[in-house]
């Protein structure tokens, strides 16, 4: 079996997976029992000054699919609610009862030096990994002058980095907020700052359904609402792009970077670190179904790995970052169409409606003697958009194959088409 | 009381619990199976289903409202469509229909949506505070439908919705024909054929006259000349005979009057139990018979039919109704002499066992014999002949027996109507029926409209 073990940024763990910091390592209760369903790691609810956070009822609400799936969570929860003190000291005794596991402390102090100053030594001393600065907590911080407040401002984010690489001995993870225009630029503060890693994405800023009878959007706070932060496997594709766009950035090249973002499976995870992770966090998942679903990641994970030939995770780790590109660079010439397989065709009619209404007209509905239809690509027409793959219920059943057209590799900066083409 | 069978006893068990015998045979979803089931449907684009449908309700749009909670919505799709949607949802045999053609239902997916279900669903959970069509301005025209069945319905409904003024003709006590006299009481659960009637008739505009006969105390002559149109939705009200002697012995008799009776009871424990019987015939309403004179406490019953169970008109989603509830189907054999006992009534039945030969249904000489207390006929139903003799009536091309229309549902004499069983296109079901009723009312007000404008 593959060697799930790793070492991201100096920390140690027996597999990649770890929990976010979030409810579910909220307190010792529920680390202890992570750590026995078999998490690699766990980054501790994020720890403040005292007096702690005071918390509101209700406070998550959801985003759902077509059958009641979740496809996405909402919280306005704030940090710990719980005093420094009781956190710090079963931090203590839970990674001197588990020192195998990844222990991270997340950690959110107002952005002054003497705060950090005050509580990372504290921190350092209850033997824990390593820290995770929580710059991304999109509600009920910021308006304090903290998490989001911070994240979203280059310069603090290299400040407080700094501090903690100066007060503190331990790994600096900053954890990047995704309410932003470009990722890259916090993480380059971060870098800057002296970070040993990033971890991202925090939460999206999100109302996730609006109550029609009360007109109150969810979740409801006696007749108010706020908004709160998004996660859950819909923002996976933002955190995926967020987390490429760091790796394949030459200014934070080799800055170690944990993916967290709808991560809910052993394929979720590969893609992350096929883009470049060395760990990942998972929250959602866990809220959904509990801490048990680990395992199914774990065997899934090592079992495909196998199949690859990979021995570790740095076997593929990052393997996909350089097939990640501009749009710019991409082959004009390279064409693909659609080619449907007729005997796994259900008829449904999907493809032909979606091409034709709002595509290229491109699948052609030919009524059949027995009033069933026939659906055919029809080749000129088609500019292998993948739409029709997308809108068919079957898997398989439409393929996107690639055309031989005898055209060779062309990018758009060297197309003849581009006025501002660059000289050869 | 059903005289031919007034020497038989009564059922065994107390009201009660034979009543629990006849409660919903598919039980309604509720909501959350309704929004499972409705998560299901593809959304299909010139869907199987639609064009499955006789009466062509646009299945895959009511699914899609009631997936995205608009039950109301659905229900007014489906009525749209098919005023009797409510009933059709529970007695069309989906199997052969829209759930047949469901993509789901290929071998590559898992089973059909049921679809039948979700639009009972709709219908049953609508819970409108006012009819949800409302009338055209009157045009003054009016229209006389013969026969309160489920075409006649359908065409008085659409015709009043034009603005016509309908007058219903009916012969019997209650208006609904076989939804209400004929459907095995296990799908059609708590009066909903009387439920559905008062519903359709909340449009306005249609007037029920019962104790109206066709070719008794009514004639096609006098409605053509008081009406400005005709419809004819008679039905096929005789049923078939064996050709047999002692063919009106007590004891044998049509399904079609027992379910009927069956139907209107109020105390099922006042019913003649048959408890060894026999049923002939293959279609649905053998399978009815059967089933409900099982439910009823007999023991032994025998369905025969002649042919083999493939040739059979009931659908496999029968039979397998038929041998859940331990009626045992006989095939290849056919009826050959009423057995009486000495009092002349009937003591059972002889059969010729049958065999093919080039196409060719003949006897193989062999015989065997079934003791019953009863037989039931349900051969089939025949026109009946009386209905259509006026001078005016006989002039109605026929195709065998039945009523000739063109796919405007015209007879051959302007200004009459027909559709349901008694004409000659379609399938003998109820949906097909309401189909027939709607578009010979569309095509009535095209033809009045007509007129109108021209004068």
């Amino acid at each position: 079996m593959a060697d799930l073990s790793i070492v991201f940024a100096g920390i140690k763990a027996p597999n990649p997976f770890w929990l976010a910091s979030a409810p579910p390592t909220d307190k010792a209760y529920n680390v202890v029992r992570a750590f026995e369903a078999g998490w690699g790691g766990v980054v501790w609810k994020t720890l403040g000054e005292d007096p702690a956070a005071v918390n509101v009822s209700s406070r998550y609400s959801a985003h759902y699919g077509a059958n009641r799936e979740v496809l996405g969570i909402n919280n306005i929860e704030l940090i710990t609610d719980r005093s420094l003190e009781i956190n710090l000291r079963e931090i203590t005794q839970v990674k001197k009862d588990w020192p195998d596991r990844a222990l991270i402390v997340s950690l959110m102090v107002p952005c002054v030096e003497a705060s950090w100053k005050s509580i990372l030594p504290l921190v350092e001393a209850t033997g824990c990994d390593g820290i995770e600065l929580n710059f991304g907590c999109p509600h009920g911080m910021p308006e304090r002058g903290m998490g989001a407040a911070v994240g979203q401002v280059p310069e603090y984010v290299e400040q407080v980095t700094r501090w903690c690489k100066t007060y503190c001995s331990l790994p600096v993870i900053v954890k990047l907020t995704p309410n932003i225009t470009d990722i890259r630029v916090a993480a380059r503060a971060a870098y800057r700052g002296g970070a040993d890693a990033v971890s991202l994405i925090n939460t999206i800023n999100s109302i996730t359904s609006v109550d029609l009878e009360r007109m109150v959007a969810l979740p409801v706070v006696g007749t108010q609402s706020t908004h709160g932060g998004y996660c859950g496997s819909a923002v996976k594709p933002i955190a995926l792009n967020m987390v490429a766009e760091i790796a394949r950035d030459p200014q934070t090249n080799g800055l170690p970077i944990c993916g967290i973002g709808g991560i809910g499976t052993w394929r979720d995870a590969a893609e992350f670190v096929a883009l470049g992770c060395g760990a990942v966090q998972v929250c959602t998942a866990a809220m959904l179904h509990g801490f048990r679903i680990v395992e199914e990641m774990k065997d899934g994970l090592s079992r495909w790995m196998d199949s690859q030939g990979h021995a570790n995770l740095q076997a593929f780790s990052g393997r996909a970052v350089g097939n990640t590109t501009d749009w710019k660079y991409l082959d004009i010439n390279y064409q693909v169409i659609a080619k449907i397989d007729q005997a796994a065709c259900i008829g449904c009619g999907r493809c032909h409606i979606a091409c034709e209404d709002t595509s290229h007209q491109a699948i052609a509905s030919l009524k059949q003697a027995d009033g069933t239809h026939l659906y055919e690509v029809i080749d000129d027409e088609c500019v292998g958009c993948n739409l029709c793959q997308i809108t068919c219920p079957v898997a398989g059943c439409i393929e996107m194959v690639p055309i031989d057209n005898g055209k060779p590799f062309l990018n758009w900066t060297q197309d003849p088409r581009n006025p501002y083409r660059e000289a050869v | 009381m059903i005289q031919t069978l007034t020497h038989l006893p009564h059922p065994r068990e107390d009201g009660a619990t034979l009543a629990s015998h006849f409660t919903d045979l598919a039980p309604p979803l509720n909501a959350r199976q309704a929004q499972l089931e409705a998560s299901r449907c593809l959304y299909c684009y010139d869907a199987p289903c639609v064009n499955a449908c006789p009466s062509e309700i646009d299945i895959p749009s009511f699914i899609r409202n009631i997936h995205t909670e608009n039950v109301q919505g659905a229900a007014q799709k489906i009525l749209s469509a098919n005023i009797l949607g409510g009933s059709c949802a529970r007695v069309c045999p989906t199997e052969i229909l829209c759930q047949q053609a469901c993509v789901r239902n290929n071998a590559e997916e898992c089973a059909p949506v049921l679809i039948g279900l979700l639009q009972r669903y709709a219908i049953d959970n609508a819970h409108f505070s006012e009819h949800p069509f409302q009338r055209a301005a009157s045009t003054g025209k009016r229209i006389a439908v013969v026969g309160a069945g489920p075409a006649g319905l359908a065409c008085a409904h659409r015709a009043a919705l034009h603005g016509h003024d309908v007058v219903i003709f009916e012969a019997r006590e209650k208006a609904g024909g076989l939804n209400e006299y004929g459907i095995a009481k296990y799908k059609l659960v708590d009066d909903f054929a009387q439920k559905e009637l008062d519903f359709l008739l909340q449009i306005g505009g249609i007037e029920v006259r019962h104790g109206q006969r066709l070719g008794d105390n009514l004639t096609l002559s006098e409605l053509h000349q008081q009406f400005d149109s005709v419809f004819l939705g008679l039905g096929l009200a005789a049923s078939k005979q064996l050709g047999l002697p002692f063919e009106d012995a007590p004891g044998l008799l049509a399904a079609t009057d027992y379910i009927r009776e069956l139907r209107q009871a109020d105390d099922l424990t006042q019913l003649p139990l048959a408890d060894r019987c026999i049923v002939l015939g293959a279609g649905n309403t053998a399978i009815d018979m059967a089933v409900q004179m099982a439910r009823l406490g007999a023991r032994d019953v025998n369905l025969v039919y002649r042919r083999g169970l493939a040739d059979m008109g009931a659908t496999h989603h029968e039979q397998d109704i038929a041998k859940a509830n331990q009626v045992r189907l006989l095939t290849w054999a056919q009826p050959d002499e009423v057995l009486l006992d000495d009092q002349g009534r009937v003591r059972g039945m002889r059969f010729a066992r049958t065999r093919l030969e080039n196409g060719r249904l003949l006897p193989t000489g062999e015989t065997f014999e079934l003791a019953a207390d009863a037989i039931f006929k349900a051969i089939g139903q025949g026109f009946d002949n009386d209905a259509l003799h006026d001078p005016l009536a006989q002039q109605l091309h026929r195709v065998g027996e039945r009523i000739f229309v063109d796919e405007q549902l015209r007879t051959s004499i302007p200004g009459v109507y027909a559709g349901g069983d008694c004409v000659s296109l379609g399938q003998d079901l109820t949906v097909q029926a309401v189909q027939h009723g709607k578009r010979a009312a569309e095509a009535m007000h095209a033809q009045l409209m007509l007129t109108v404008e021209a004068a």
